[in-house]
């Protein structure tokens, strides 16, 4: 399978990267290649194979149903959080107006 | 006196610890040296004061009698992957400039509680995406070895690139590197030090950049396999904060460890024997066998008959993993954030990508989007995750003959910084033997093992079973013991 421009125009859509026309010419062949040399998995034979979901063996594990068990992973740390955004305003993160 | 940055891990801590010399000695002369290697651009930060508030916090202990802990002294590189709380982390991208984390990595705490000190933050490729230090977009880092009568720069290998550097150039005993799919291994080869990648689930990832969750692993990069065990030890342990964190003890790998190979098996993978390997490292895997033998071990031929697909199938997991994990870089919450006059929520997001993400980042992103868009996931992903299962069989398959696998680090030594940049999957190539292990999830370990006819280093890689950190380091132990490499690069910079 490969991909033309308009394909990669809509991936890149579907990412959210802005390409430039200039960048998509470029990255057409680049992927174009990438997605040839990938081509040869379909030559493995995977009847009955089930698809990796944990490479070790691991139990999730239930922690104790406490509000802020793990200060560093509960609440209540709303300057910590917003200290690096790029548009806190009055506690909370800003962004452009998303509703007419 | 004797010159305090020729020493590694050990040799710092119990010279701390007997009183040859103070900590702060210690953190100064590497401060000094960190700071007289601008050149090779290892750094991205250099945080000299944390390095001497930690050596100082040492030398009070050992004068209090207080019990010092395993790292106690030894001021080291951190890669700029983990978040260290008050100094920017950014991956190496432009995205995560100016990023200061409001918390402290596991591993980076664990080092810390364990005595280190941190000379800085270390350059990497960026979101750890490449194998040569050319994607940071902070600038290429540059290896301290140079091809035997040129004065080209060469790569340092990568991502890992800024710890391998460092540690080569002596300007840090020992730092932290991060493996996906040979990222500490490959590095470690490409500057002729030593490099672990312990199982999956060892060491925390919490409070690390994510860059393919299911297979990024912290270890360490130092001089000597000893240094080695000794800082592993220190960086791991189960994390409560990361679901896929290992709930096991950590062994104390430094005391146990023994270069006595007696009643172990050595398996070679035949598949390993690929087209356009060099010369140069069939040779050092031919002398790797003999070091092995010589250590007690014996060598069995074993098959890994899924390696050739383990490579192409990475180049589908890992972007996959990627574009989901960086979806979080928007704009919204930390980083960059690009917002034209008038533009919308989501000119912003497509804005601040197209500015914050390198060339490879993005074109992993795209790759991985795609493999996982409707009509595609199942020719693609799923495909290789069955893959994934395959490889990981053939090892457990090769287990029932051996006990440890020996292999090449990499099919070439280093190469000329900008000799590969047209070629992306000539690039990837550079890690066609250490991927197989990632995918499997499998502790795996480079040791320099010589150098090529251009004298540059290559490494030989050691691949044990889940868990089995021990037999990597105690057959490291026995290569290292009988390899006697202690070349180090002549200083230039």
């Amino acid at each position: 399978m490969s991909v033309d421009k308009e394909q990669v125009a809509k991936i890149a859509s579907l990412a959210r990267i802005r390409l430039s026309d200039d960048e998509l010419e470029h990255m057409v062949p680049e992927l174009n290649q990438i997605l040839g040399w990938v081509e040869q998995l379909g030559e493995v034979d995977v009847e009955g194979v089930e698809p990796m979901s944990a490479v070790i063996p691991n139990a999730l594990r239930l922690r104790a149903d406490e509000v802020d068990a793990d200060p560093k992973t509960g609440g209540g740390r709303r300057e910590d959080i917003l200290a690096n955004a790029p548009a806190a305003e009055h506690g909370f993160f800003g962004v452009p107006k998303v509703i007419e | 006196m004797t010159d305090l940055t020729k020493l590694g891990v050990k040799a710092i801590r119990d010279g701390v610890r007997d009183g040859d010399f103070t900590a702060r000695e210690v953190a100064e002369g590497f401060n000094a040296a960190v700071a007289d290697a601008a050149a090779l651009n290892a750094f991205i930060v250099t945080t000299p004061d944390h390095a001497l508030a930690a050596a100082d916090a040492t030398d009070t202990a050992r004068a209090d009698g207080k019990q010092l802990g395993p790292m106690a002294g030894v001021p080291i590189g951190m890669k700029d992957l983990f978040a260290t709380k008050g100094v920017q982390t950014t991956a190496a991208s432009h995205i995560l400039e100016g990023f200061v984390p409001p918390y402290e990595s596991t591993v980076s705490q664990n080092l810390w509680d364990a005595g280190a000190g941190m000379l800085g933050k270390l350059n990497l490729d960026q979101f750890a995406m490449g194998s040569s230090n050319e994607t940071s977009h902070f600038g290429n880092v540059a290896s301290p070895w140079r091809k035997q009568g040129t004065n080209a720069a060469m790569s340092p290998g990568g991502s890992s690139g800024g710890s391998s550097s460092a540690v080569a150039a002596r300007i840090a005993p020992a730092a932290t590197g991060t493996d996906t799919g040979g990222s500490i291994r490959q590095p470690a080869a490409f500057a002729g030090i030593c490099g672990i990648k312990p199982t999956y689930g060892r060491c925390s990832r919490w409070g690390t950049v994510a860059f393919a969750s299911s297979l990024d692993q912290a270890g360490p990069m130092a001089r000597s396999v000893e240094d080695c065990a000794i800082m592993l030890g220190a960086m791991a342990g189960f994390d409560p904060k990361d679901a896929t964190s290992l709930k096991m003890d950590v062994p104390d790998w430094e005391a146990t460890l023994s270069a006595d190979l007696k009643g172990k098996r050595i398996g070679i993978p035949r598949e390993y024997r690929m087209d356009g390997t060099s010369d140069a490292i069939l040779d050092s895997w031919e002398q790797g066998k003999a070091w092995l033998k010589d250590a007690g071990a014996t060598i069995v031929d074993v098959s890994l008959p899924h390696t050739k697909y383990a490579l192409p199938a990475y180049y589908i997991i890992a972007p996959a993993e990627a574009s989901s994990n960086l979806a979080r870089y928007d704009g919204v919450r930390y980083g960059l954030r690009d917002l034209p006059d008038g533009a919308g929520l989501q000119d912003m997001y497509a804005e601040t990508r197209e500015a914050g993400f390198g060339d490879e980042v993005k074109r992993r992103i795209l790759i991985g989007t795609y493999v996982l868009s409707a009509g595609f996931y199942d020719a693609y992903y799923n495909q290789a995750q069955k893959i994934r299962t395959l490889v990981a069989r053939d090892f457990e398959q090769a287990w029932a003959q051996c006990d440890l696998i020996l292999a090449p680090t990499t099919p070439t030594a280093s190469f000329p910084l900008g000799s590969l940049d047209d070629d992306p999957l000539t690039m990837y190539l550079n890690d066609v033997f250490a991927v197989p292990a990632s995918l499997a999830g499998l502790p795996a370990m480079s040791v320099p093992a010589m150098l090529n006819p251009d004298g540059l280093p290559l490494g030989l890689q050691l691949v044990g079973k889940p868990f089995d950190e021990q037999s990597v380091l105690d057959a490291g132990l026995a290569i290292q013991n009988r390899a006697g490499f202690d070349h180090a690069p002549e200083k230039w910079w």
